[in-house]
């Protein structure tokens, strides 16, 4: 089971570590937001979201794609601009949507993906499927209006959004706490009638009880839930992010906490045979090299056809 | 699409009667929504004030009684709010309607419509379909305030993505409304906020012509006005008074401001060689600046005049007091048509 979370940590963090070299090395054009260091809280949400459960994500949103069961070539595809890109090479890096996965889509205007989760779990309440509508965003969108506009709409009306805080300390460059006089961001969420929670969410276990407890809300017609998952990102805000806002021995003392070395670590220390737990890493870097190759020989999109699906 | 659990409370929408009905602006697009409630499941309204109350402008009347508090839905305020959640409750397979009590409220949800509704289908390939109405009552000339009486449809209509419709009359409303509710593209339904009372005859089983077409409403071949919304009654009004005088003025009413119908425009033009353009909005970079620059375009060589432009004044809607003096009308129409004929 823990070397299943390894590993499915591992490829999003190999996906990641395979788009910043596609990214620098030409294949990848434009911005593009990893989430490096943040695995536990994407792999760990997941695993407790039912079929017909809806997610909406952000632009740092690769790793939660994969962990709804989208497929990295796909992934790779998209960011490349292929025609076999999840959306045909239109989205790209910070806009692709797979409703067939339950992947609503990214969304590059911090915070805006909030009030479409409340319409997601409007849609459950109305036609009884008491679906989950789970929006994940960082600590910086937490100071944008429209976050608060839902999450009290979600509470006024009972509905089943499970907001994921994925407290970075960063919003996008800046210290949180510099932008905030309350540091506990869950608060917010509290003032508004929401249970919410402060977890770390570097500890799997942490992130899969909050989100199961959330769900099951969700489900039971209980209403909304906030999650304050603290975790870090261990690359810069985008790539060419030269990060001289980080204090010095910042960035070590993460790396130490970051979720994969942690369970790297604790799987040692349960006496799980160092070979395996290495396996889980070189498996998922090739599956991502595969998946990435296989990308690159497919077909660019034709700029002929960027009028089209503007209208039905 | 699930299919909804909750049983739909028997449509109380009256059966289609032949031949018209006389109605307000108001109860036709009431009447819209009633039978687009009553004919989908999938149809759902959303807005401030909607439900218990009806809505201020008691367009969405008795509708929460009769279809449920789960298909009318009141909503905090917070338009962002509103629109979102009817994002995701499109993505969810539903065809929401919002309600946006007046204009100016709808500039708290324009993240939501610019940087999401509009771009969703393009971005995923055409594999996501918003079937979003947003319903706003526009323009001034009801004693409001500033931002009760604004006309932002240049915003919508410079936003690829998004349909812009408005309708002039209650045929035209209930008509407008129901096409609206059925496309499966976003639409911005602009409802010319001072012609609500405006009694017209409806013919419900009597189709108006497709919602992206616009339509002579007043046909002449000395000189074109377009129009929209709240100016269409007044260009007809400044027709009526050429055609005693013998002069033909064709007013062309526009009803679809994003994607224009460039066809109907330029056929009119091509005979009468002269155009005015009649908005309430402001002048600059609106709705007659695009229609002149098409014109220009496309019929340069029939024009016998340059185009000219009937708007509200590049100012902020002014306060109750100097509106008549600020909107334009049938005066001003009249003056534009003179300086045209007389190139």
């Amino acid at each position: 089971m823990k070397l299943d979370d390894l590993l499915s940590m591992w490829r999003i963090r190999a996906l990641e570590e395979k788009i910043r070299d596609l990214r620098l090395e030409g294949p990848i054009v434009g911005s593009v937001h990893l989430a490096n260091g943040q695995e536990s809280v994407a792999v760990g949400a997941c695993s407790q979201l039912r079929p017909q459960d809806a997610l909406y994500a952000t632009y740092r949103g690769h790793g939660w794609a994969v962990a709804r069961g989208v497929p990295p070539r796909e992934i790779f595809a998209e960011l490349m601009g292929r025609v076999t890109g999840v959306n045909g090479g239109r989205g790209g890096s910070a806009h692709f949507s797979a409703p067939q996965h339950g992947f609503h889509g990214e969304n590059s205007i911090v915070g805006a993906g909030a009030p479409i989760a409340v319409g997601a779990a409007l849609a459950g309440k109305y036609d009884g499927s008491r679906r989950a509508a789970m929006t994940v965003f960082g600590d910086g969108a937490i100071n944008q209006g429209a976050v608060a506009e839902a999450m009290n709409f979600a509470a006024a009306l009972g509905l089943g959004v499970v907001f994921v805080c994925e407290n970075n300390r960063y919003s996008e460059l800046t210290p949180i706490d510099d932008m905030v006089a309350e540091p506990d961001l869950s608060r917010r969420a509290s003032a508004l009638g929401i249970p919410a929670v402060r977890i770390d969410g570097n500890d799997l276990a942490q992130v899969r009880t909050a989100t199961r407890l959330a769900v099951e809300a969700a489900a039971a017609g209980r209403g909304p839930s906030f999650i304050e998952a603290h975790t870090q990102r261990i690359v810069g805000h985008y790539i060419g992010d030269s990060e001289q806002y980080r204090p010095a021995g910042e960035l070590e003392r993460d790396l130490v906490v970051e979720p994969i070395a942690r369970l790297t670590r604790e799987l040692l220390a349960d006496g799980v045979p160092t070979e395996s737990v290495e396996r889980c890493e070189r498996r998922a870097r090739e599956e991502m090299e595969t998946a990435a190759a296989a990308a690159l020989r497919d077909p660019l999109a034709d700029p002929a056809t960027a009028k089209e699906h503007l209208y039905a | 699409m699930s299919t909804p659990a909750v049983p739909t409370p028997p449509a109380q929408a009256d059966e289609p009667v032949a031949g018209p009905v006389r109605l307000p602006i108001a109860h036709a697009l009431n009447r819209g929504l009633r039978d687009a409630l009553a004919g989908d499941d999938r149809v759902m309204l959303i807005g401030e004030d909607i439900g218990r109350l009806g809505g201020v402008f008691r367009v969405t009347d008795g509708l929460q009684k009769d279809f449920g508090d789960l298909r009318v839905v009141d909503s905090p305020l917070g338009e962002a709010g509103i629109v979102g959640s009817a994002i995701g409750l499109a993505m969810a397979g539903y065809r929401p309607v919002c309600e946006i009590q007046f204009d100016g409220f709808v500039f708290p949800a324009m993240n939501q419509i610019i940087t999401q509704l509009a771009k969703y289908r393009h971005r995923s390939e055409g594999a996501v379909s918003l079937p979003v109405v947003i319903r706003i009552p526009v323009g001034g000339g009801i004693g409001a305030i500033e931002h009760h009486s604004e006309s932002p449809e240049a915003y919508f209509a410079h936003t690829a993505g998004l349909r812009v419709v408005s309708p002039s009359n209650a045929h035209e409303a209930y008509h407008l409304l129901r096409e609206s509710i059925a496309s499966d593209d976003p639409v911005i339904f602009l409802e010319p906020k001072r012609s609500y009372w405006l009694k017209g005859d409806v013919d419900t089983t009597v189709a108006a012509p497709a919602f992206d077409r616009a339509q002579v409403v007043h046909p002449g071949d000395d000189v074109t006005i377009v129009a929209y919304g709240a100016l269409v009654p007044a260009a007809l009004k400044a027709a009526q008074q050429y055609a005693e005088e013998g002069v033909g003025v064709e007013v062309i009413d526009l009803r679809s401001l994003s994607p224009i119908d460039d066809a109907t425009i330029l056929e009119s033009v091509r005979r009468t060689g002269r155009l005015v353009v009649a908005h309430e909005a402001s002048r600059t970079a609106g709705l007659g600046a695009e229609v002149a620059a098409r014109v220009q375009d496309e019929a340069f060589y029939s024009l016998e005049a340059p185009v000219l432009r009937v708007t509200g004044y590049d100012t902020p809607y002014p306060a109750s007091r100097l509106e008549e003096d600020w909107l334009p009308g049938v005066d001003r129409i009249v003056d534009a048509v003179d300086r045209s004929l007389e190139h």
